[in-house]
């Protein structure tokens, strides 16, 4: 089962320009983390089919990150810190 | 040891020798001490009550280490063996550390094993911190001592529900994180292994890596669809 990045609406506002810009998360290269590991956790979190959790773990393994989601703040921060329970380098930053 | 595999239900099953099923529970519990609030490495105070029996006395992982410098290194024994080796990741695992009054910890371990959650903005990390390090905390306790009581003392048999095997691959791979950081691998450490003689104070650790390496690719293949 696949789960696409929920759209962002946020209120979008003159002297706040970038507040609509959606927010992501970014998991990081590390040595330690087992690429079948990675994987599996994309495919294990996100509900990724195995092809696209594969390509985003290649991804951060050859250029060292990669966006694995995007949406709303609170949902990228609640990402990470499912991640970060299963020991992933992951960030949130708005795009 | 005989590797993972899947079993009905989505649960997976092992066998480990007694020797393996030690090593894991001592691994499994410096982790445990390194990331229990309050402890040596992070004297900022945290709830002392959350601790329970999960909380590590320091001092009875000392002690333990004393106990095991008494034997042989050279012994053929292999509990012997056994011993001195997790002595020797005791003492790697339990590097002093100061402690952190706020932000990341300075134990590169912890601040690995608890990273920030924004880069290049330390507003944003000391927010996101407050607000998930304490159970982020909490959830490698828990997933530590779910697999420290799905471990069969003395080894054996290894049968975990899918939810085991949740908590084992969690928790072997803070176990792997940990020891990553104290040996400094990098993505080949097998050169870096290579490099060394068995004489060598780290090259049990290294090797205790790679099977760890291997102990967690074999549960993942076994939990991959």
């Amino acid at each position: 089962m696949s789960v696409a990045p929920a759209e962002v609406d946020l209120p979008r506002s003159a002297d706040n320009p970038v507040s609509d810009k959606p927010w992501v998360t970014i998991v990081w290269n590390d040595p330690v983390n087992l690429m079948s590991y990675v994987t599996y956790v994309f495919q294990h979190v996100f509900g990724y089919p195995k092809k696209k959790a594969t390509k985003l773990m290649l991804d951060v393994h050859h250029k060292g990150r990669a966006v694995v989601a995007a949406g709303a703040r609170e949902a990228m921060e609640h990402n990470v810190e499912v991640l970060h329970g299963y020991g992933l380098w992951a960030t949130v930053k708005q795009d | 040891m005989q590797p993972f595999r899947s079993t009905r239900g989505g649960g997976v099953r092992a066998w480990l020798a007694a020797s393996e099923a030690s090593l894991l529970r001592n691994l499994v519990d410096q982790v445990v001490a390194l990331i229990t609030p309050d402890g040596p490495q992070h004297p900022t105070g945290q709830d002392p009550k959350s601790q329970d029996s999960k909380g590590k006395d320091p001092k009875s992982q000392d002690s333990k280490g004393k106990d095991s410098k008494g034997k042989d290194p050279k012994s053929k024994d292999p509990k012997a063996k056994a011993d001195d080796e997790i002595a020797a990741l005791e003492a790697l695992l339990h590097e002093p550390a100061p402690g952190t009054a706020q932000g990341i910890p300075q134990d590169p371990v912890l601040a690995r094993l608890l990273p920030d959650g924004y880069r290049d903005d330390p507003e944003a990390a000391g927010e996101f911190r407050k607000y998930t390090e304490p159970a982020l905390r909490d959830a490698k306790q828990q997933a530590a001592q779910q697999m420290l009581d799905s471990l069969p003392d003395g080894g054996g048999r290894v049968q975990l529900t899918a939810d085991q095997a949740q908590a084992w691959l969690k928790a072997l791979n803070d176990v792997r994180l940990a020891l990553g950081i104290r040996l400094d691998v990098s993505e080949d450490f097998e050169d870096q292994w290579g490099r060394l003689t068995p004489e060598d104070p780290q090259w049990t650790a290294f090797e205790v890596y790679a099977w760890l390496g291997a102990v967690q690719e074999s549960l993942v293949q076994a939990l991959t669809p």
